[in-house]
């Protein structure tokens, strides 16, 4: 379901003029203006696996629901359960249509006793709220406040050194999955321990209008540590190597979760949920294909999505993601394949731009450290 | 932003150097800048035929895959192996070591046709 937007330019998050100073070079992504990268993917991608990252991610949506019905009626809309989390706790979960595919996936904090914050992706940010607005019910309150926030994920074995050197103690370190709140001069920040890298690192969402200011002290406090900012191709070969799947690339309205290997996200015994039936019956009888990583063989061009996937002569499946693997130095990528190949060891031929290139379906994550 | 002088050059930023009956044929400065780390170089096939203007091989970043198109018409004598190793060399020494082709010359007029390294210069904004 797609909902139709006004044609406008791509909209500017808080820190775009710190992206352009910084030499960043801009693209239009999901209707933003994002820094694609700014000395250079490999560059940064390193940055993070070795020291420090760090990305805005203030085009993501932030989502408030509050009310006495807000836990029933979020358990109803999302696949995972909020009775595992206490208030001070976040998790990963999905919101799926009634062909039990996925909307959105999104982060939900539990920031007070009834009251959520869910952050979702940024190209579906009108789309999930449209969504939420029509199966509201009484006793929920919805308030789409992602104009006002701004964030930036801070990645990469020494955060937790920079962590501690921008909050001087003022807060300790949530632990993974945790969120804290703290007031700084400029705004109060929510903190989550939460990423989308691999690494460790943090996650913070606080006012807008002080964006600037945080990311410049977060630049500078990271100095000692060799932070470096980071864009959207860096961001990608990170989350593709840990098979961290992306909304609109390896989740879509036409697969459910199950299929997509997220089963722990998922609670089927919640009573009822939007999309239950469907993965119900795939628990029941078995999915008919499944989201895998593969590994081309030997030095090949580097997979990208919607190539063509063979097995002894023919087409099973297409690429939903692909890249080259900074760390692995070879090609990676996912595809949804059909469940009689979905084994690991299983060879498989990648079609790129006319040519066969034999891979090899791997086990998630591709990266370890 | 280095544009040597005994080079020529096309509107789709390859460079070329008349070396006797062949030119030997890479990307410029500006342009690996603008594709940044290159991670993989399809060559062209020795022996086969060029056309100038149309693509010749390939240069693909993590983000995109660019063509490279042929200067000159020709055939292709003499392919740059290093690259399959190591495609960063286009990155680091595009007019040198990250040479990609080399084009026995057909028609060696078109040489002139190509821009020098002022226009070229002057074209880049530099």
């Amino acid at each position: 379901m797609s909902t139709p937007t006004a044609s406008t330019a791509p909209k500017k998050t808080a820190l775009f003029d710190e992206h352009v100073a910084a030499g960043g070079k801009m693209v239009d992504f999901g209707g933003w203006h994002m820094p694609v990268q700014y000395g250079g993917i490999l560059e940064e991608h390193f940055a993070v696996r070795n020291a420090l990252g760090a990305f805005d991610i203030s085009h993501m949506g932030e989502v408030f629901v509050s009310g006495p019905e807000a836990k029933a009626w979020l358990n109803h809309l999302l696949t995972n359960n909020l009775d595992r989390i206490d208030v001070g706790e976040c998790q990963y979960t999905f919101m799926l249509n009634e062909r039990g595919g996925v909307v959105d996936d999104l982060i939900v904090y539990r920031v007070d006793e009834g009251s959520y914050m869910l952050v979702v992706n940024a190209s579906k940010i009108e789309e999930d709220v449209a969504w939420m607005e029509s199966h509201l019910q009484p006793g929920v309150i919805l308030e789409n406040k992602s104009d006002e926030y701004a964030g930036i994920a801070v990645q990469g074995p020494r955060a937790i050194q920079l962590f501690d050197r921008f909050f001087d103690g003022r807060v300790s370190r949530p632990a993974r999955n945790e969120i804290k709140s703290i007031n700084v001069d400029c705004t109060s920040i929510l903190i989550s321990r939460t990423g989308y890298t691999g690494e460790d690192g943090f996650e913070l969402f606080f006012s807008a209008n002080c964006a600037p200011k945080v990311w410049q002290e977060i630049l500078e406090k990271g100095a000692d540590f060799g932070i470096k900012p980071c864009g959207l191709g860096a961001r990608d070969t990170l989350r593709l190597e840990m098979c961290y799947p992306l909304n609109g690339s390896d989740l879509s309205p036409d697969h459910t979760p199950l299929e997509g290997g997220m089963s722990i996200f998922v609670d089927l015994d919640k009573p009822d949920f939007i999309g239950r039936p469907i993965l119900a019956e795939q628990r029941e009888n078995g999915i008919p294909r499944r989201l895998v990583p593969f590994k081309m063989i030997g030095k090949t061009p580097p997979p990208r999505s919607h190539y063509g996937i063979y097995k002894n002569g023919q087409r099973i499946a297409e690429t939903t993601s692909g890249t080259l693997s900074p760390t692995l130095g070879i090609g990676i990528g996912m595809a949804y394949i059909p469940t009689e190949f979905a084994r690991i060891n299983e060879q498989i031929e990648i079609d790129i731009r006319g040519r066969r290139f034999p891979a090899v379906i791997e086990r998630k994550p591709l990266h370890r450290k | 932003m280095n544009v040597p002088d005994d080079l020529k050059y096309t509107e789709s930023h390859e460079w070329i150097r008349p070396e006797g009956a062949n030119g030997r044929v890479g990307i410029t400065d500006h342009a690996q800048e603008e594709l940044t780390d290159i991670v993989y170089v399809e060559l062209p096939k020795i022996g086969s035929k060029v056309q100038a203007k149309q693509p010749a091989a390939v240069v693909e970043s993590v983000k995109a895959a660019g063509d490279i198109y042929s200067p000159v018409t020709g055939t292709v004598v003499e392919v740059n192996t290093a690259l399959e190793a190591n495609p960063a060399l286009v990155n680091t020494d595009p007019f040198g070591e990250g040479w990609i082709f080399v084009v026995a010359l057909e028609i060696p007029e078109e040489l002139a046709g190509l821009k020098d390294a002022a226009a070229y210069r002057e074209s880049i904004g530099g």
